[in-house]
C-alpha cells in the first residue's frame, strides 16, 4: 500500500462532476480493469444533492475496483452544512474496511481515535505544524493544496518523509479553486440551488467561464469553481520525487484518462522524458494542459496559446 | 414570554486598520475591535495598514481604558518553513494584552492552545467551520471559545448550529462579501499568484491594470479581463468573483454582482438565533467610514435592545452607492 521511494503511487481522484450514474459506473469499471493506477477515489465531494444517484451503486463499484487490484478510498463532502450532509459524513467516518479521505475537518469530530484517514487537496495544509497535527491524529496520506508553491511542496514532502506519511500532489486535471454555498450552475440558469434541476449534469467537465475578451479562464461545477485548463506537474516530476513526493493524483475528466495514467506511469518510472510525456498528454483528447499554474508558472507547451 | 427581557446584549466587533481607526471605532461604540500585525500573518495585509507590536500595546491600553476589547487577527495560513513568524505573532498579541486571537490554521491553533493556554482563541471565518460537528471538534480539541461563521449559512442554519455547540458564534453583518467559503478559495492565487490564505490579499491592486479601449474602460487582474465598463460609468474594483464573464449562453456576473453585505435588518433574528457577536468588515477602510458604520450599528443594536425597530434606511448611505445583499442568510441567495 505505502509506495516505496522507487515506485510512487498513481492515484485516480474522485469524479468531481455530475456524470450520469451509468457513465460514472462505466468509467470506474474501465479504471478497475484497464487503467494503470494503484488507488481510486470514489464518493461525492462537491454537492450532496448528487449523492443519492450514486449511493446504491457504490458497493458494486467499490467491489469491482478491488477485484481489479485497486485500493479504494471513499471521499467525504467538501462543504458540510445541513443535517443530511452531517449524517453522510458521520456514516462514512464510521465505515469499516475501506480507506476514507476527508475534504474538510468535519470528519475529525467523529473519526475514532486510531482510525487512519487520507487528507484531500481541499483541506488547508500549508505548513509543518498542520501536517504534523494531522499525522498524529491518523493521517497516512496528505494531498497538498494546488495553491502551494513548489518550495512549500518540497518542504512539506520532506516533513512527510520524516513523519512517515505519504505526500501526494494534485498532478493532473482542472485545479479545484473554490467551493461556495451558492450554486453557479443554478444561478446562471436563473434557478436557485434548492430547485436546480441538476443543470450541472449538462457539463461533464464543468461549464467553461471565459473573460469578456473570450479568453479561457475558469470553469464552474455546481458550487465548485475550477481552473479551465488542465494543470500538470509533468516538468516538475524530478524535483517532486527528490523532495519525497510519493503519490500523484490524476483528476478524472472526459478524454482518455487511461492514456493520462500510462503517461504518468512511464514518466515516473523514467521511461519517457518530459517532452514525450507532454506530447502524449496533448494527444489524450483533453484540454491543452498549460502546466502547474500555481506551483510554477513557467511552462507553456508548444502550440498552446494564451497565458 | 417577553422575549426582550431575555435578550443577551450582543457584542459589536468592529474593524481597525490603524491605531487611529481603532480609537475612532472605540469612541463610536465598538464593544470590541479587531486588528492585525503589519505583516503576512493577517488577512488584510495591505500597504500602510495594520499595527506594530508597540502600537498594538498602546491601542489595547486605550481600548481597555474605554471598556472595549481588542481581538488580534492572525488568520493567514503559515508558510512552510516560516511558521516562527506566526508563532511570534501569537506571543506578541498575548504580550500586548489582547483579549483574544483570531486564528484559521489548524497547526497554529494547536500551537496556540499548547503554548498559550491562558489566551482566548477565536476561530477565524477563514477556517470555514460550517456545521456543529466541526465546531465541536475545534472547541473540544483546542478550547476555541468563539467561531466566526462562514458566509454560507442561512439564519435558521445558524440557529441550529448554536443549539448544538459549546462555544459562541460571531457573524458578519456589514461590508465586503466573500462569495466562496472563506479560506477555501484560491481564485486570486490562480490569477495573480497572491492569495488570502498565503499572502493576506485578494485581487491585489498591484495586479490591477485599467486600460481604455474605444468607449470602454477595461479592468484587468493578472492579465485577465475582469470587467468592461462604458466610459463615464463608475467602474467597480475588479475583485475576481464580482467580475463579468461569459459561461455558455450567459454573459454577466457569473459568481456575484458587485454587491456588499448588509444584514442590519437581520440583527433581531440573528440575536434570536443565538449569535453572540456581530462583525463589521473593512479594516482597509477610512476612519470616516469606520466612524459612520460603527455608530450606525451601535444605534441599531441599542435600538433593538431597547425594543425599538431598526431604521430601515440606516445603512443605505454607508454602502456608498453600492448595491447590498443579505447574502447567504437568506436561502434564495444560493
Amino acid at each position: 500500500m505505502t509506495p516505496t521511494a522507487t515506485s510512487p503511487a498513481l492515484v485516480m481522484g474522485p469524479v468531481l462532476y455530475n456524470w450520469p450514474v451509468d457513465r460514472w459506473a462505466d468509467f470506474l469499471a474501465q479504471v478497475a480493469d484497464e487503467v494503470d493506477v494503484d488507488r481510486v477515489h470514489v464518493g461525492e465531494v462537491v454537492c450532496s444533492k448528487r449523492e443519492p444517484f450514486y449511493a446504491d451503486r457504490l458497493p458494486e463499484v467499490i467491489e469491482r475496483l478491488q477485484r481489479g487490484g485497486k485500493t479504494v478510498v471513499v471521499d467525504t463532502l467538501a462543504l458540510v452544512t445541513v443535517k443530511r450532509e452531517r449524517q453522510l459524513v458521520a456514516d462514512l467516518a464510521a465505515l469499516d474496511g475501506v480507506e476514507i479521505e476527508i475534504n474538510d475537518p468535519t470528519p475529525l469530530a467523529t473519526l475514532a481515535p486510531g482510525r487512519r484517514f487520507a487528507v484531500s487537496p481541499l483541506v488547508n495544509v500549508y505548513n509543518e505544524g498542520t501536517l504534523g497535527w494531522l499525522a498524529a491524529r491518523g493521517a497516512w496520506s496528505v494531498c497538498l493544496p494546488p495553491e502551494l508553491p513548489l518550495v512549500s511542496v518540497e518542504a512539506l514532502a520532506r516533513e512527510g518523509t520524516r513523519l512517515g506519511i505519504e505526500t501526494q500532489v494534485f498532478a493532473f486535471g482542472r485545479l479545484p479553486l473554490a467551493i461556495s454555498g451558492r450554486c453557479y450552475h443554478a444561478r446562471i440558469h436563473g434557478l436557485a440551488k434548492d430547485s436546480c434541476r441538476y443543470v450541472c449534469a449538462e457539463d461533464p467537465d464543468g461549464l467553461e467561464v471565459d473573460t469578456l475578451d473570450g479568453e479561457a479562464f475558469l470553469s464552474i461545477n455546481g458550487v465548485q469553481t475550477l481552473s479551465q485548463d488542465c494543470a500538470t506537474v509533468i516538468g516538475e516530476i524530478d524535483a517532486l520525487l527528490s523532495a519525497g513526493v510519493n503519490a500523484f493524483r490524476l483528476s478524472p475528466q472526459t478524454g482518455d484518462m487511461k492514456a493520462v495514467a500510462a503517461t504518468f506511469r512511464d514518466r515516473l518510472a523514467g521511461r519517457i522524458d518530459d517532452a514525450e510525456a507532454l506530447a502524449r498528454l496533448a494527444a489524450a483528447e483533453l484540454k491543452v494542459p498549460r502546466g502547474p499554474s500555481m506551483m510554477r508558472r513557467a511552462w507553456v507547451p508548444a502550440g498552446a496559446t494564451g497565458a | 414570554m417577553n422575549q426582550v427581557a431575555t435578550l443577551v446584549r450582543p457584542e459589536l466587533v468592529c474593524p481597525a486598520g490603524t491605531p487611529a481607526a481603532l480609537r475612532t471605532a472605540v469612541e463610536a461604540g465598538a464593544d470590541a475591535v479587531y486588528c492585525g500585525f503589519r505583516d503576512e500573518t493577517n488577512a488584510r495585509n495591505f500597504p500602510g495598514l495594520n499595527f506594530s507590536a508597540q502600537e498594538l500595546t498602546d491601542s489595547i491600553r486605550f481600548a481597555h481604558d474605554h471598556g472595549s476589547k481588542v481581538l488580534v487577527a492572525i488568520n493567514t495560513f503559515p508558510r512552510a518553513g516560516g511558521e516562527t513568524l506566526w508563532h511570534e505573532a501569537v506571543a506578541k498579541a498575548e504580550g500586548a494584552g489582547a483579549d483574544a486571537v483570531i486564528l484559521a490554521d489548524l497547526g497554529l491553533v494547536a500551537h496556540a492552545a499548547a503554548k498559550h493556554p491562558k489566551l482566548r482563541l477565536h476561530l477565524s471565518v477563514q477556517a470555514a467551520a460550517s456545521n456543529p460537528d466541526v465546531i465541536r471538534f475545534w472547541a473540544e480539541t483546542f478550547g476555541i471559545k468563539r467561531v466566526v461563521l462562514p458566509r454560507v449559512l442561512t439564519v435558521p442554519e445558524i440557529a441550529a448550529i448554536n443549539a448544538e455547540i459549546p462555544c459562541e458564534t460571531e457573524v458578519f453583518v456589514f461590508g465586503g462579501l466573500c462569495v466562496m467559503a472563506e479560506g477555501r478559495c484560491s481564485l486570486s492565487s490562480h490569477c495573480t499568484g497572491k492569495s488570502p490564505n498565503m499572502n493576506g490579499v485578494c485581487s491585489p491592486p498591484s495586479h490591477v491594470v485599467y486600460r481604455e479601449e474605444g468607449d470602454e474602460l477595461v479592468a484587468e487582474l493578472g492579465g485577465f479581463t475582469i470587467d468592461r465598463t462604458p466610459k463615464g460609468v463608475p467602474a467597480p474594483y475588479p475583485t475576481l468573483c464580482k467580475g463579468r464573464f461569459t459561461a455558455g449562453s450567459y454573459s454577466g456576473h457569473v459568481f456575484e454582482d458587485p454587491v456588499s453585505l448588509d444584514a442590519a435588518q437581520l440583527i433581531p433574528p440573528l440575536i434570536d438565533a443565538g449569535v453572540t457577536a456581530f462583525k463589521i468588515e473593512g479594516r482597509q477602510r477610512s476612519r470616516a467610514y469606520t466612524q459612520a458604520v460603527v455608530a450606525a450599528f451601535r444605534k441599531a443594536v441599542d435600538d433593538h435592545m431597547a425594543g425599538r425597530p431598526i431604521a430601515a434606511d440606516m445603512t443605505k448611505r454607508l454602502a456608498e452607492g453600492q448595491t447590498t445583499t443579505s447574502g447567504a442568510y437568506k436561502k434564495t441567495w444560493r
